[in-house]
């Protein structure tokens, strides 16, 4: 009964997977006869490659920024969102509404209000009088990457906010009121009743958005490429740009099995801060 | 702070609504204002000359298939997974949970590699092949989290009746797992719909291309057109937002179940 999934399954997912281990030690450029070459592909991207230093840096930062914010604002907006009256209702379905929308689509509709001369963000600077905010924000290599973390926070908060309603409609109302009854301010509540319970949550939140900026490719794509300069290449499109554009099929395999790592080890370190701080807390 | 987020999200996409009924000189001098006259001039030269309706086919398609054939598999396994007390089902279960910390991504080129010698890349049916493989796992995840919640009377019942697997699977499991389905393959739908990385990757011929893909060809093309690119955007984003007003419900519980499940 579960032969045909199994089947595709692992023909078309596993079995590429670990063909990946293959080519990694091949050099190859997708047409001509692949040579194979051991570990130096390894080695070269551990020691000699600089532009993978660069790109891990962005993805590095990419990643923290948005986990950070994404995190941060989900959980903010739905701390005034939890009861289901029809504002609440409203915003709710409005916040979420990016969501839906695919990444290509709202990485053009950015490109518009980046852009430096037409793009609405700087003529309401310059409406304004603050003309010298108004900057280059995709074609500068310095701002780049932050612009396209802002839109991939545009472009998910309103799904974190959904899942944080959820998680902290479950908090039983009894312990707020309590708290109220012993005389703690909203801060106070906040910080003792809402966060910890909030946790799991928040590893969940934590967790999805950070895979989410590790395959953030399609808004990168349609944005930047990566560009000016790589200073917005993510170790994604850098994987893309090796294979596709350098024609280094190996090289890219070499790569991938990096991110892989990475992915995963991620990925095990959160679970592993997020669930300690879970037990010691209750 | 709450409705300055709001703006944030209702400017840019009053922008692009009300941008695609204009022309590209209002857009740039008034981008909030109504148009002065809602003209249709922009659809009517994307569907005439864009190329529009058949990357949209080609899109529904995909994703139609896609999702159908996923759902299809990964109910049948997931159902095995619940119902199974060998130590089979453990093994499946794991297997396919390999799938979820694997990012979907990382199989690019083996698989470019794999279908371009299969000569099926440049296929719709090679990407509805890939579209399975992928989300294959957290479907397996989902469905199979529900079916083991289900109390095992259930099935137990029909199978003391004399019915074999299948009658189970089809009669009781199918008909209860309906909510886990519906939004497990509203999720999967997005996903399709949306995708870019993969039909970039193995689609180059012009009618076979879906709409993602088509957009990026419009920044090219149009490279300062935004009207002609909104009215583009507005068309690819409806059957979304149309389906997301109507099934909201399940529009939600379907994106967020395969976060909170995963």
């Amino acid at each position: 009964m579960a032969f045909p999934a199994i089947a595709i399954y692992s023909f078309l997912y596993l079995y590429p997977a670990l063909s990946n281990l293959l080519y990694s030690t091949q050099r190859w450029d997708g047409v001509t006869k692949p040579k194979f070459v051991g570990l130096t592909n390894f080695v070269h991207l551990l020691t000699n490659d600089d532009l993978f230093r660069k790109v891990l840096g962005n993805n590095i930062r990419f990643t923290l920024i948005v986990v950070v914010l994404q995190t941060c604002l989900g959980l903010l907006f739905a701390t005034f969102l939890t009861k289901n009256t029809k504002t609440t209702i409203f915003l709710r379905t409005v916040y979420f509404f990016p969501t839906i929308l695919s990444s290509v689509s709202v990485g053009l509709i950015w490109t518009f209000l980046y852009d430096p001369n037409y793009g609405f963000i700087n003529a309401t600077l310059k409406a304004i009088g603050l003309d010298k905010f108004a900057l280059n924000w995709l074609g500068d290599s310095k701002y780049s990457l932050y612009a396209v973390a802002f839109t991939q926070i545009w472009f998910h908060t309103g799904q974190m906010v959904v899942i944080y309603v959820a998680g902290l409609q479950q908090i039983p109302a009894e312990l707020y009121e309590a708290a109220e009854v012993d005389g703690a301010t909203r801060w106070q509540q906040f910080k003792n009743v809402t966060w910890p319970m909030a946790l799991p949550t928040t590893a969940v939140v934590v967790a999805y958005t950070t895979i989410q900026t590790f395959r953030a490719f399609d808004l990168i794509y349609a944005m930047t490429q990566g560009g000016p300069l790589n200073s917005s290449d993510l170790l994604v499109t850098m994987v893309y740009n090796t294979a596709f554009v350098g024609y280094k099929f190996g090289y890219a395999a070499t790569q991938t099995i990096f991110l892989v790592i990475l992915v995963m080890l991620v990925t095990w370190l959160q679970r592993r801060v997020l669930k300690t701080n879970d037990g010691t807390k209750r | 702070m709450l409705t300055i987020f709001a703006a944030a999200i209702l400017i840019p996409s009053s922008i692009v609504i009300l941008g695609s009924f204009k022309s590209d000189v209002e857009i740039y001098t008034k981008p909030l204002a109504l148009p002065k006259h809602w003209n249709l001039n922009n659809f009517r030269t994307l569907i005439a000359t864009g190329n529009v309706w058949t990357p949209f086919k080609n899109s529904v398609f995909v994703a139609v298939f896609s999702v159908l054939i996923t759902i299809l598999l990964a109910s049948m396994v997931a159902f095995a997974i619940a119902r199974s007390i060998t130590i089979t089902g453990k093994v499946l279960f794991a297997m396919f949970s390999i799938g979820l910390a694997i990012p979907g991504q990382v199989n690019i080129i083996p698989i470019f590699t794999l279908f371009t010698k299969l000569h099926l890349n440049n296929s719709l049916y090679g990407l509805i092949l890939v579209n399975i493989a992928l989300t294959l796992p957290i479907s397996v995840f989902i469905i199979s989290a529900f079916f083991k919640d289900l109390p095992k009377e259930l099935f137990e019942v029909a199978s003391i009746d004399g019915a074999n697997h299948w009658r189970v699977y089809r009669s009781i499991a199918m008909p209860l797992a309906r909510p886990a389905v519906g939004a497990t393959s509203i999720f999967l739908f997005v996903i399709c719909w949306n995708d870019l990385l993969y039909p970039l990757m193995l689609i180059n011929e012009l009618n076979k291309k879906t709409l993602p893909l088509t957009l990026i060809d419009f920044r090219g093309e149009f490279a300062t057109s935004y009207s002609m690119l909104f009215t583009a955007i507005m068309v690819a984003s409806i059957p979304m937002v149309v389906m997301y007003l109507l099934f909201q419900r399940s529009f939600v519980a379907g994106l967020t179940a395969g976060a909170v499940k995963g």
